[in-house]
């Protein structure tokens, strides 16, 4: 079975974030990475091509900057293999929805069996583009898996709740999303960092997926971010100062008042 | 870096050492605990061989890489770095005067990491002149019999073979190289030492009472064993220059973290010029070690000669460690001398980084006599990859 694993490119998220005049987060000027919640997807795929007969293939697919590549290639590098790259100027600030329009194009052009997605991006954390793509894809969507278990063309995940564990079950054709529950990602290791040199990427645009300009970017987007500001500094903490011994009475009214206890 | 993948390569190191090190490193050291599992987790990465061909499982990386990945991984773990050096050393006469069937017998799996090496050549009377050693290796038909104990052994008591000079002849230089399999019966490990620092790299005596080694794990011909274990020792060197420099840059980044967010008369400290003079001149010393290695490295990755440059780069790098992270102790003030901040800890590691793998004032030995037979230093101009 063929699979398709969807990444993203994301700013590091130890570093600061910055944005745009536009309110769009800077992707150019920071360091980025990919999204390491799309590294568990890219593991699961590898799972289960691993359990394979050895015929199956992992494509990696992004929608992002030309940066993006690192991307594709860290995903490559943890034995994926092959990427596709999409990258058209006319993208940049495009929401969930414009993305999952981009992203459900080019995986239609893809020889696939079903789509890996990580549970939602460290960046914009919106967590809906699974549920789009397989709306866009006319496929079931098996969302939030934190373990995931396949004979054939079979699905069977489990998906933790507040209230309820699901098991939820599909047939390929299907649009899965994975938790960090899912299993931790390997490395890379130093023969994937060389044996990833020799696998295809291809760049794709806007028109080679024939979709129009209009529809995507910021223009195009249903959502727009109207304001951002920074985190305030942390305040400090409040000091209990124990001066005639009422100071765990104190404490306690403290975390009590907090509901800790 | 070189090339796009020796990027990615010290990408992946970065995280490795991060995700993988960083957590354990104190407690580990605290608790003089060895840490085998992390040698694997390296292996399997493909960091323990990068400096060996590929035919033998070995990454095929130029001195000037794997040198930077070991700086990468002492700059979290000194221990660790310590280890890597050692693993690497322990496979280097095997692979410069082993035959191609000793090779394909053992060097795969001593590059993945699946079998941790250790190296036996210091004795407790012998250390910087290894030619007095008395342990001895006796043919008897097929098999030789080593007698004797061997100080000093990196990984002593959890290596899984041991890179072993002992004599075999009466000649001051009658030393031969045997590759010994942890297993070997009569192969005993004395209890650790009780060391000032590196407390996380278990160091031990090893005995060798009558074991028995079959002819075919001698390495080279008889009476070569002093010279494999000399010209395994110059890359040695280079390997802990490296340590010595991602140690002091370790303390480095610690020191100017603390500068940043420590207050004192009401500015942090590293905008007194005083401790930003302090902190300047360890970053000096820093990139000073760096670039010498580094300089060593490229020489050896030409073929061209590089002891005394080795030499040069172990005397410098640890030297300079020894002094910057005495400094970042100095930077940190109390909390610095406190077991509750880890730069005392360096401080204790960069000691022994002076003594081992020759001591710094053998070092000077070797530049000097190399002095002594040419009198102009280095030669700048090297010849371009061709």
């Amino acid at each position: 079975m063929n699979i398709v694993v969807c990444v993203k490119y994301v700013p590091d998220a130890t570093a600061d974030r910055h944005f745009e005049a536009d309110n769009t987060v800077d992707r150019v000027g920071v360091d980025g990475l990919l999204s390491e919640l799309d590294e568990y997807a890219v593991e699961q795929a590898l799972q289960l091509k691993e359990k394979g007969d050895g015929t199956d293939e992992i494509t990696v697919l992004t929608v992002g900057p030309e940066q993006a590549s690192d991307a594709i290639r860290k995903a490559l590098q943890m034995g994926a293999d092959k990427g596709v790259h999409v990258v058209d100027d006319a993208i940049a600030g495009s929401d969930s929805l414009a993305t999952s329009l981009v992203l459900a194009e080019a995986i239609k052009k893809i020889d696939h069996d079903f789509v890996v997605c990580g549970m939602a991006s460290t960046d914009g954390a919106m967590s809906v583009v699974p549920a789009m793509l397989a709306e866009r894809l006319g496929v079931p969507q098996v969302t939030f898996g934190s373990q995931i278990e396949m004979q054939g063309k079979e699905i069977r995940i489990r998906r933790d709740g507040d209230a309820a564990t699901e098991v939820i079950g599909a047939t390929a054709p299907f649009v899965l999303s994975v938790t960090d529950q899912s299993g931790e990602a390997r490395y890379p290791s130093f023969k994937g960092i060389m044996a990833a040199k020799k696998k295809p990427v291809e760049t794709w645009s806007l028109a080679d997926l024939g979709v129009e300009a209009e529809k995507v970017g910021l223009s195009a987007s249903w959502t727009q971010v109207e304001d951002t500001a920074a985190r305030p500094p942390r305040s400090q903490g409040e000091i209990v100062t124990d001066e005639d011994g009422s100071g765990a009475t104190a404490l306690a009214g403290f975390l009590a008042s907090k509901k800790f206890i | 870096m070189p090339t796009q993948e020796a990027a990615d390569l010290i990408g992946l190191t970065r995280e490795l050492v991060t995700k993988e090190l960083a957590p354990p490193v104190a407690r580990a050291e605290a608790t003089e605990t060895f840490p085998r599992d992390i040698f694997r987790t390296l292996g399997r990465a493909g960091l323990l061989s990068l400096p060996y061909p590929e035919q033998y499982g070995g990454g095929g990386q130029p001195y000037e890489v794997y040198l930077q990945v070991l700086e990468e991984i002492a700059a979290v773990w000194s221990s660790v770095g310590v280890g890597v050096s050692v693993h690497a050393l322990s496979c280097f006469g095997l692979f410069t005067r082993g035959t191609e069937e000793q090779k394909q017998r053992w060097l795969p799996d001593m590059l993945s990491g699946e079998l941790l090496g250790a190296y036996c050549l210091s004795e407790a009377h012998a250390g910087s002149d290894p030619a007095a050693m008395r342990t001895t290796a006796k043919r008897d038909g097929d098999e030789y019999v080593l007698n004797g104990a061997k100080a000093w052994t990196t990984h002593g008591g959890h290596a899984d073979f041991y890179k072993v000079m002992a004599r075999t002849s009466d000649d001051r230089n009658g030393i031969s190289c045997f590759l010994v399999p942890a297993d070997a019966p009569g192969l005993y490990a004395d209890p650790p030492e009780r060391k000032m620092g590196l407390t996380g790299s278990a160091t031990a005596t090893m005995r060798f009472e009558g074991v028995r080694i079959p002819v075919e794990r001698r390495l080279g011909a008889e009476g070569e064993g002093l010279k494999i274990a000399l010209e395994g020792l110059d890359s040695g060197r280079l390997g802990i220059a490296a340590v010595a420099t991602g140690l002091a840059q370790g303390a480095l980044d610690t020191a100017i973290a603390y500068a940043k967010e420590r207050e004192t008369f009401g500015k942090p400290i590293i905008e007194h010029q005083g401790l930003a003079f302090v902190l300047a001149d360890m970053e000096a010393a820093v990139q000073s070690a760096r670039a010498t290695t580094l300089a060593a490295a490229r020489r050896r990755d030409q073929g061209l000669p590089f002891s005394r440059e080795a030499s040069v780069a172990k005397l410098v790098a640890t030297d300079n460690a020894m002094k910057v992270t005495t400094d970042a102790v100095q930077v940190l003030g109390g909390y610095g001398y406190t077991r509750d901040f880890p730069v005392e800890r360096y401080m204790r590691e960069a000691k022994v980084m002076q003594i081992f793998e020759g001591t710094n004032q053998i070092q000077r030995m070797v530049i000097g006599r190399a002095l002594s037979k040419d009198d102009r230093g280095t030669v700048s101009v090297t010849k371009e990859n061709s």
